[in-house]
């Protein structure tokens, strides 16, 4: 019991690691704040290119949306971080988890629309349209609002899926939230810094995970 | 052209491709052995802690909300790096691709649970009235009549959390698991050239767009299911 | 046929006394007296809110009684030592919104509680769904989902389903309330039929017409308590309390 306590929840170790973690926690919000809006749109644009009236270019959405899906995000962080430079380009890591993670992102925000779209009835189209809106006006003032709100809580929960993503980019060394953390363990040989950022982690995310089960429930009643 | 070959001779370079054909195969055995593992223990760990809390006792109720809780909000590296560091500390020695599978298995029974929890709320209260009121028993009811519903409701968010959870395998790599991306990376270390990396992308892509595809295939088969 | 004599030679099936059943601070039934005897067709009727689906379902125990005590052919089905899922095999309930199970068909319906309850053999608890499916007139729907049948079919299947199990009473709950009015009769016709094989039923319903023929009792609730009762001449064509008088009436237009 006492080995437990001495190995995870060292206070004076956690009280050392705090600022540094604290500075990782930094890095982890500016990705997210970058991240989450980037994907956002992101997600907007393959959703109506999925969508698009053109054949060729609905099917290059589909097989672009459903190959970011099948590749780990790591995967293709790795790729562009290590094996860009071999073509020539140097990505920092900044740079490298901005574009991997958006192309992740985005095809599952991407598709989260795109559901939220296809749920809307076809009378809603045709009452839109019928009364002179264009296709763009109908999508953007009956359509969308509509499948938002019902697809709001895999939006939300989608982001949490973001925020968690964001730990992925300790592994090319970019400073955040999880980086900071095991720093201070190899430092300290104690896993205490790791249960301080678990415990930050469940701070941030914990409210968010409950609203999302509550939000699935209300739209499942 | 110069900028062609050159790609070529960067991400595709043939004699390398055969000589670290055998090893990244090697590691899909191990992705795909590890992501078998966790589906099975996740999924069915899942729904039986969904049919413990539909027993309605409250206190290892409000353990199993915690535990589901926990694990959705925190960050899989975060666990793995947790309890590959930690345990043995702890003096328990597991190698770590048992570290994955545990990890991973957990983080997808959470998900589960709450899942087919979901799924188990959403029957009409009437279905079990009329299946008690039959003189079947509680667990009858769940088993024969309850269950059978709430999983067909369930198939699309389970497939679609599975898959994710198992694309987590890379992660395998932070702690030396032998799975595609390590032995990638490592060949690409080794050679100094970015093709096992490419290779090992493909093999990612050759591995999940199949089970994509079946999720989506399932999404739809299961879409407008009305009872 | 009026059973007056048999009925009060045999004991009663269904006895209940000081029935009281509150949700939250309300009450919704205040201490119910009532005995149903073997054979007997009992008719309940009143107001919305009156508490007559949930007097039903106390019967069966799907609400539990705060106050009172219940006893189906003698036994206390309150007391701690009754099984209760014993029980409710010898109790019979159709509900208003049917609760056919979706993802199984007529048969599959009727035989589950054969199967896993009274654990016959699957031959043995076919043939038996089958002899009650027949006995409903859908024998030859027995391999339909609920989704392919009419409102009417539905409800016979469910009162099928309930029959297989040879309850010694039968408790429906507004069993056509939810049906077209072209539906209902096929659905009545059932229950007259189970009348007069001899079943002993308990009855929530709006059907007066169908209360006037097989009803041997009609009674009256009203705000958790029973009103009047007596038989359907009696309470339909004049009846001796006033709020009675003033329910029929609104019925009648």
């Amino acid at each position: 019991m006492e080995a437990l306590r001495q190995q995870f929840f060292n206070l004076a170790i956690m009280e050392r690691a705090l600022p540094l973690l604290l500075m990782g926690l930094r890095q982890t919000a500016i990705l997210c704040l970058l991240l989450v809006p980037l994907g956002l749109s992101g997600g907007l644009l393959s959703a109506l290119l999925s969508r698009s009236r053109a054949r060729a270019m609905r099917w290059l959405a589909l097989v672009a949306i459903d190959f970011f899906r099948a590749v780990p995000p790591l995967v293709l962080l790795i790729f562009i971080y290590s094996g860009l430079p071999f073509a020539g380009l140097r990505p920092s890591p900044l740079t490298a988890v901005a574009v991997a993670f958006f192309l992740n992102t985005s095809s599952y925000y991407g598709e989260i629309y795109r559901a939220g779209i296809e749920s809307i009835p076809a009378g809603q189209w045709d009452a839109a349209r019928s009364t002179g809106l264009s296709s763009a006006q109908a999508m953007i003032y009956v359509v969308m609002p509509q499948a938002v709100r019902n697809v709001l809580p895999d939006l939300v929960s989608n982001t949490v899926e973001v925020v968690k993503l964001t730990s992925i980019a300790s592994v090319v060394a970019l400073p955040e939230l999880l980086y900071s953390a095991d720093m201070a363990r190899s430092v300290t040989f104690n896993s205490s810094p790791l249960v301080l950022a678990a415990a930050i982690y469940l701070l941030l995310l914990w409210p968010v995970v409950r609203l999302v089960s509550r939000l699935e429930r209300r739209i499942a009643a | 052209m110069e900028l062609h070959s050159a790609f070529l001779e960067a991400f595709f370079k043939w004699n390398l491709i055969e000589r670290y054909f055998p090893a990244i195969m090697k590691g899909v055995g191990v992705t795909v052995e590890i992501a078998a593992a966790v589906v099975l223990t996740g999924i069915c760990a899942g729904l039986a802690l969904a049919v413990i809390r539909a027993f309605r006792a409250r206190p290892i109720n409000v353990v199993i909300v915690l535990f589901a809780d926990a694990l959705r909000a925190l960050p899989p590296l975060v666990l793995v790096l947790l309890v590959y560091f930690g345990l043995p500390n702890l003096g328990i020695n597991l190698p770590s691709f048992a570290v994955l599978w545990i990890v991973l298995s957990l983080v997808l029974a959470a998900f589960c649970e709450e899942i087919f929890w979901a799924g188990i709320l959403s029957v009409p209260k009437g279905q079990w009235e009329a299946a008690r009121s039959t003189g079947l028993t509680f667990l009858g009811t769940l088993s024969y009549v309850v269950l059978p519903q709430a999983v067909r409701l369930t198939v699309p968010p389970i497939t679609n959390r599975t898959i994710a959870i198992t694309k987590n395998t890379a992660l395998g790599t932070v702690i030396g698991v032998g799975e595609i991306l390590n032995q990638a990376t490592t060949a690409q270390s080794f050679s100094g050239n970015a093709t096992p990396l490419m290779m090992g992308a493909i093999a990612y892509v050759i591995l999940f767009i199949p089970v994509v595809a079946l999720g989506r295939f399932l999404e739809t088969r299961f879409r407008w299911r009305r009872a | 046929m009026r059973l007056n004599e048999v009925v009060s030679a045999a004991p009663p099936i269904l006895e209940i006394r000081g029935l009281r059943k509150s949700f939250h601070h309300v009450e919704v039934l205040r201490g119910i007296d009532l005995t149903v005897a073997l054979q007997e067709l009992v008719f309940i009727i009143g107001p919305s809110g009156s508490g007559k689906s949930t007097l039903l379902r106390c019967c069966n125990r799907l609400e539990e009684p705060t106050g009172g005590s219940i006893r189906i052919d003698g036994v206390d089905i309150m007391a701690r030592a009754t099984d209760i899922n014993a029980m409710r095999r010898r109790i019979g309930m159709v509900f208003q919104s049917f609760n056919l199970y979706p993802h199984m068909t007529a048969l599959g319906n009727v035989t589950l509680a054969l199967a896993k309850v009274l654990r016959r053999p699957r031959k043995e608890a076919e043939r038996v769904a089958l002899a009650a499916l027949d006995r409903v007139g859908l024998s030859e729907k027995a391999r339909a989902y609920p989704a392919e049948l009419s409102g009417g079919q539905q409800q016979r299947v469910a009162i099928a389903r309930a029959l297989a199990l040879e309850p010694k009473l039968m408790l429906f709950d507004e069993p056509t309330s939810a049906l077209d009015p072209e539906l209902v009769g096929s659905v009545l016709n059932v229950m007259r039929e189970l009348k007069r094989g001899g079943m002993t039923m308990l009855v929530v319903s709006h059907e007066m017409r169908f209360a006037r023929d097989a009803a041997d009792r009609v009674i009256f609730l009203d705000h958790g308590a029973i009103v009047e009762e007596g038989p359907p001449d009696q309470i339909f064509s004049q009846p001796e309390k006033t709020r009675t008088r003033a329910f029929i009436a609104e019925l009648a237009r």
